[in-house]
């Protein structure tokens, strides 16, 4: 038994035929913020510290859809939000509709450690950020040109996107069409960690779905849909927020290992394979023994891992084909 | 075709010390909610529908804290939220921050159906209400000279409070819980969130629903969101099982206390009962709560692991029973 990370930077239909100036910098991305959380697990920090720095680290980088790169909403603001859990204790902290903090995950540890409440959003959470003297910036930061154009396509399209796939607005649909433009293969970001002695946290951070209706919350910051720890397993999904909601699915996860006694990876791979429709989850998983999943259903994840006997990956698709 | 059953419940953690008045108040509101949602069932209305409508009338009335009648945030506005959730797809629908919607309710299930989403928050939420139609009014309809009272209370002892909705004047009954106030998070803070409202329903096709809304916690900071809008936290439905929870929101959200019924059911195998009784034991630790849940084969249970819970249930056979105590 040892440490384990994972990371991911979203799951969708990320094409095969991504240009290497638009898969490279985030492959790059993925190691360097897995280096990030080696080098702070081998330093003993904690889980929740892991998954926080880590996250952070990815919420600074505009690749991703997470603090800066957010996607939209459809008056073309950010509305971020973010949800931590620390499996130990079983305490976590989420907040949502986010503007103007840097770091959302932070804020939802402080939400956690610092309220007696676990969730905060809108007003009520940005006038916490400035009580708790959080980093604060314009929300012009947050905006990329590169979601500018997104937004605009997405809205000539009139649909509401994951980033990667349109699909047409009903709430069960299982179908997906392929994605129209060229690129739109970010999604929400998320870290898992188990240090040597099976202490185990999740985190995971967005801006949500392009076009989204100002106010919509997605599974990230609803605890036991897009991020779960307990003391068997950490978990963060990513992909269709409606989906991943309505399948409970990182508390599923840690369910199937508990009540049927399924491995890390059979729990993860019934989730993501067995319970939620093609083409609208992907996760990342680290268990108490120090063992690693990270099964997807759709094209691809952008995902990295790394365990303490020296194995490590970062991917995006399914086969040894990075 | 099989049987219907129907739960309600008015919030779990009751003042030993709630004057007789106000018990029978609540007994008779219970009832009559049951009575609603019964002829709906024997009028062959389905879960979903029935949920809401009892969930309407709990809301509209001021006696418990939802929709009129809601615990006020600490600014003394009112910010409401529900969700709900319909078994056979586990179509879901939720809202936060709501604070000029009349029924929060029926604002979720448009979400849930008219929207490309699933969970509504604060202007967001309100924007969507006005492009539905929905009935709004001003904040001041669902703030009651009750919870004007209690949050000065709640003020005065710095804490959030157990809305034990005593009338003006019996201070010495209010706050019992306030002496030895629980802690969490290290802060002195009373953190049970009574009186949030909820309605189970499975109907003769078997289908399973559940709906629960509130005002959330009194003196609560603005924003601050609770277990009632999760889903699989407050509110969970699937194939198998409704279930709506109340109580503290913290241990509710931990526990993924809906969720945790329906999941013990269906990979444990365990029957409802079992799966109530199982999950309020085991999975609460320190916290305070309780929860109604049907199981599709028309069985109705509930369970609460602290001194009360407002609730009534009645099955098709001519089974009703309304209570408040254990």
């Amino acid at each position: 038994m040892g440490w384990a990370i994972a990371v991911h930077g979203g799951a969708g239909d990320i094409s095969r035929s991504l240009p290497h100036e638009r898969r490279q910098p985030r492959e790059e991305a993925l190691r360097h913020c897995l280096q990030i959380g080696i080098k702070a697990l081998q330093s003993n920090l904690s889980p929740l510290d892991v998954v926080e720095l880590v996250v952070r680290e990815l919420e600074n980088i505009p690749h991703f859809n997470a603090g800066r790169g957010s996607v939209l909403t459809s008056k073309g603001t950010v509305e971020m939000e973010a949800s931590i859990m620390d499996g130990n204790t079983m305490r976590c902290g989420a907040v949502s509709g986010l503007t103007t903090v840097l770091n959302a995950v932070s804020l939802a540890r402080l939400v956690m450690e610092k309220t007696p409440h676990i969730y905060l959003a809108f007003d009520g959470a940005e006038q916490f950020a400035r009580e708790q003297g959080v980093e604060i910036v314009d929300s012009s930061h947050f905006i990329t040109p590169e979601n500018v154009e997104r937004l605009k396509l997405a809205k000539e399209a009139n649909r509401v996107q994951i980033d990667y796939n349109a699909q047409p607005i009903q709430n069960d649909t299982k179908k997906e069409a392929p994605c129209a433009n060229g690129d739109s293969q970010i999604g929400t970001v998320g870290c898992v960690a188990v240090d040597c002695h099976g202490n185990l946290a999740s985190a995971t951070s967005t801006g949500g779905l392009v076009n989204k209706m100002a106010g919509r919350i997605g599974d990230t910051p609803v605890i036991g849909a897009g991020t779960y720890a307990n003391e068997l397993c950490a978990v963060s999904a990513t992909g269709k927020g409606e989906s991943i909601i309505r399948g409970t699915v990182a508390r599923d996860v840690a369910a199937l290992m508990e009540f049927k006694g399924l491995s890390l990876k059979e729990a993860a791979d019934c989730v993501v394979h067995e319970r939620t429709p093609k083409g609208t989850v992907g996760l990342i998983a680290v268990s108490a023994a120090g063992e690693v999943a990270m099964p997807f259903n759709t094209t691809g994840m952008f995902r990295g891992c790394a365990t303490e006997d020296g194995h490590l990956e970062v991917a995006i698709w399914s086969d040894a084909e990075i | 075709m099989g049987a219907w059953a129907i739960a309600v419940h008015g919030g779990a953690g009751v003042d030993p010390n709630l004057p007789l008045q106000r018990q029978e108040e609540a007994k008779q509101l219970l009832t009559r909610c049951l009575n609603l949602g019964i002829s709906a069932l024997n009028s062959n209305l389905s879960a979903i529908d029935v949920v809401e409508l009892v969930v309407r009338e709990l809301e509209t009335d001021p006696l418990f804290n939802s929709g009129r009648g809601s615990a006020l945030t600490e600014k003394g506005t009112v910010e409401m939220e529900a969700s709900i959730m319909d078994g056979p797809k586990r179509r879901c629908g939720a809202v936060s921050g709501l604070t000029t919607v009349k029924n929060p309710i029926s604002l979720a299930r448009l979400v849930m159906e008219k929207s490309p989403h699933s969970y509504l928050a604060f202007s967001g939420a309100e924007d969507f209400a006005r492009q539905q139609g929905v009935e709004v009014v001003d904040n001041e309809y669902f703030i009651t000279p009750e919870n004007v009272g209690m949050l000065k209370l709640a003020k005065e002892a710095n804490a959030i409070l157990f809305d034990y909705r005593i009338p003006n004047g019996c201070e010495t009954t209010c706050g019992a819980n306030v002496e030895s106030p629980l802690h969490m998070n290290g802060l002195p803070i009373s953190v049970y969130a009574p009186e949030t409202v909820g309605c189970v329903v499975v109907d003769r096709e078997g289908r399973c629903a559940a709906a629960t809304s509130t005002g959330g916690l009194m003196n609560k900071m603005t924003g601050r969101i609770g277990d009632s809008p999760l889903i699989g936290s407050g509110t969970y439905a699937c194939d198998l099982c409704g279930v709506s929870c109340t109580g503290e929101g913290e241990a509710i959200i931990r526990a993924t206390l809906a969720r945790e019924v329906a999941a013990v059911m269906e990979y444990k195998g365990l029957g409802l009962q079992e799966a109530v009784d199982f999950c309020i034991k085991t999975r609460l630790d320190d916290g305070k709560a309780g929860l109604i849940a049907v199981s599709k084969n028309g069985e109705v249970a509930y369970g609460f692991n602290c001194n009360g819970m407002f609730r009534g249930c009645a099955t098709e056979n001519g089974f009703m029973e309304v209570g408040i105590w254990e």
